[in-house]
């Protein structure tokens, strides 16, 4: 079941539409910084877009930071709004229940097939920022210069991939709570639009309350608290903290709206 | 092969399905007719799992649903109010995605599941669609293609909800054919649907449902049991009339309506007086006139 939820996925031409258009913007990006060689000043804009002007490599983080408050969120709650609603919708799913798929196994599935999209669409944008910003923005050898971490100080070649990768998989796992929402609410409704546009309003709202200091006493808690916290994986030494109580509230969101979608779906009445 | 007891199911205050003893027996095309919003629909998806019972019990080849419909949906074949599928992809992908997606046990090999989707395209007549994608399929083909996806597995039990929906007078006929030979070849079929006319030609049994509850279930030809009146046309109907002072409920042109049940002596006596008899024979309830007796007005007929 699975393999061919993954099948499904990745025969479908809109995954690849929207991870198409998920590069996009980052390409325009490197390619308006390569051509006026204007960046933001520091501590203004997306993060890294400063550094990247004197190490192309970087973009592939840079990259990441582009897409990360609303592109990427866009497109997961999309893919993850569809992988219920979508079927019931188009009326598939009833003829999958009683192929018969159990419930749980098509809910697990539907899972994977949303992780897999997200990790995919992640490494992707990371390695597409990383070709662009190298061909674009110059290709220093990592190893002979070094990188200038968020910090101040240099950071070896050896160091960067390595944070890469983590940042890779934070912002990789920081896209599962909005997976796990979009699940939830695809569960529910039989129209995927509501499900994913009930999930963007979630990160709407999240985003919103975090910009009201009178919500202080929320704001540890709300799913987009800590998303840009990957950024702290740049600092030396790193700065753990913000990372890894994200990683434990994402968690929760998961965990939570995992099971809610589960308790739902599984005795749920399809009428669709 | 298909029994319910006291199947009841309430969307709220609504009372969709109630207290309905269905019996199916191995060998039946089962006519379960009702009108639009009479609960086919609900009783049949309660069938296959999809909508849980408020109560009541339901065996589906012995085995009770929805506990054990993993194991027993895999014998049962069915199609739920139209059929459904990828429309970027093609009717044959279609099929081997619904396959693959099956338990594990009932895939078999991977050239024996190939022949079979080529086998059960041939038999709806898809063999030469097969690789076009269903968006470019018209009503009819897509009704035919849900028929194979429901022939897929080979299954004992088919569950068919208005099956002919869609298609043309050919197609019609190309449907009841297949599924008279599905038949001969042992397989139940439980066939919904609101068209009399397709149950009373295919049907062995039916089932008439009205506003959720089971007015009647029988042989259709107990329904279809002579009324015990003889319908007569001649060309001497005055004289006919005459002569059966009194016998002749209804005239209607050359057409009279005669009690008594035997046609036979009727004749003898027509003939035997000089009165020219063109047609005779016994009255026989249609199942519509049998159908309308039963049930109500029309449950999506909805009073101020």
């Amino acid at each position: 079941m699975i393999r061919v939820e993954l099948l499904k996925l990745f025969r479908r031409p809109r995954t690849w539409m929207t991870i198409g258009l998920l590069d996009a913007l980052p390409t325009v990006v490197a390619i308006l910084l390569a051509v006026t060689g204007v960046g933001p000043r520091p501590g203004q804009g997306p993060a890294f877009l400063s550094a990247v002007l004197t190490n192309g490599s970087l973009f592939s983080v840079a990259a990441l930071a582009i897409v990360l408050p609303l592109f990427l969120p866009v497109a997961v709650a999309v893919v993850a709004g569809d992988t219920v609603a979508g079927e019931a919708a188009a009326g598939t799913l009833r003829y999958l229940l009683i192929r018969p798929v159990g419930r749980t196994r098509l809910l697990v599935a539907k899972l994977v097939s949303v992780f897999a999209f997200v990790l995919t669409a992640v490494v992707v944008v990371s390695g597409t920022g990383f070709l662009v910003g190298r061909a674009l923005l110059g290709n220093q050898p990592l190893s002979a210069v070094g990188v200038t971490s968020v910090s101040g100080t240099t950071l070896t070649a050896d160091q960067i991939a390595g944070r890469t990768v983590l940042a890779i998989g934070y912002v990789a796992f920081s896209m599962l709570g909005v997976a796990a929402v979009a699940l939830f609410l695809s569960t529910v409704t039989d129209s995927a639009l509501s499900a994913s546009m009930g999930a963007l309003a979630i990160l709407i709202g999240s985003t919103l309350l975090l910009t009201i200091d009178a919500s202080r006493a929320l704001q540890p808690y709300l799913p987009t608290r800590y998303w840009l916290s990957f950024i702290d994986l740049f600092r030396d030494p790193i700065l753990w903290h913000n990372v890894l109580r994200g990683v434990a509230l994402q968690g929760v969101y998961v965990v939570v709206l995992l099971g809610a979608a589960w308790a739902n779906f599984a005795t749920k009445d399809v009428t669709s | 092969m298909i029994a319910t007891h006291a199947l009841t199911k309430r969307f709220g205050s609504l009372t969709a399905v109630d207290s309905v003893d269905l019996d199916v027996r191995p060998g039946d095309i089962y006519g379960f007719l009702g009108a639009n919003g009479s609960g086919k629909t609900t009783t049949v998806r309660m069938l296959l799992g999809l909508v849980m019972a408020t109560s009541g019990r339901i065996e589906l080849l012995g085995q009770p649903i929805p506990a054990a419909a993993g194991r027993v949906l895999d014998q049962v074949g069915a199609m739920v109010e139209g059929p459904a599928a990828y429309g970027h992809l093609s009717g044959r992908a279609n099929l081997a995605l619904l396959d693959a997606s099956g338990p594990r046990r009932s895939r078999g090999a991977p050239r024996d599941r190939t022949a079979r989707i080529t086998q059960v395209l041939e038999q709806v007549g898809l063999a030469g669609a097969g690789r076009r994608p269903v968006k470019a399929y018209s009503l009819g083909m897509r009704q035919r293609l849900g028929l194979a996806a429901a022939l897929l597995r080979r299954p004992r039990l088919l569950v068919l909800d208005e099956p002919t929906n869609g298609l043309d007078p050919q197609g019609i006929r190309e449907i009841r054919d297949l599924l008279l030979q599905l038949h001969a070849g042992g397989t139940t079929i439980f066939l919904s649907s609101h068209l009399l006319a397709e149950v009373e030609q295919l049907c062995t049994r039916v089932g008439v449902l009205d506003r959720g509850r089971l007015v009647v279930q029988s042989e259709l030809a107990d329904l279809q049991a002579p009324t015990g009146r003889t319908l007569v046309r001649t060309s001497d109907a005055a004289a006919a009339l005459a002569l059966l002072d009194g016998r002749v409920e209804h005239r209607d042109g050359e057409t009279l309506l005669v009690r008594g049940g035997d046609p036979a002596a009727l004749n003898a006596l027509l003939v035997g007086a000089g009165i020219r008899v063109r047609e005779l024979g016994p009255e026989r309830r249609t199942l519509e006139q049998a159908v309308l007796e039963l049930t109500g007005p029309s449950s999506d007929r909805v009073e101020g």
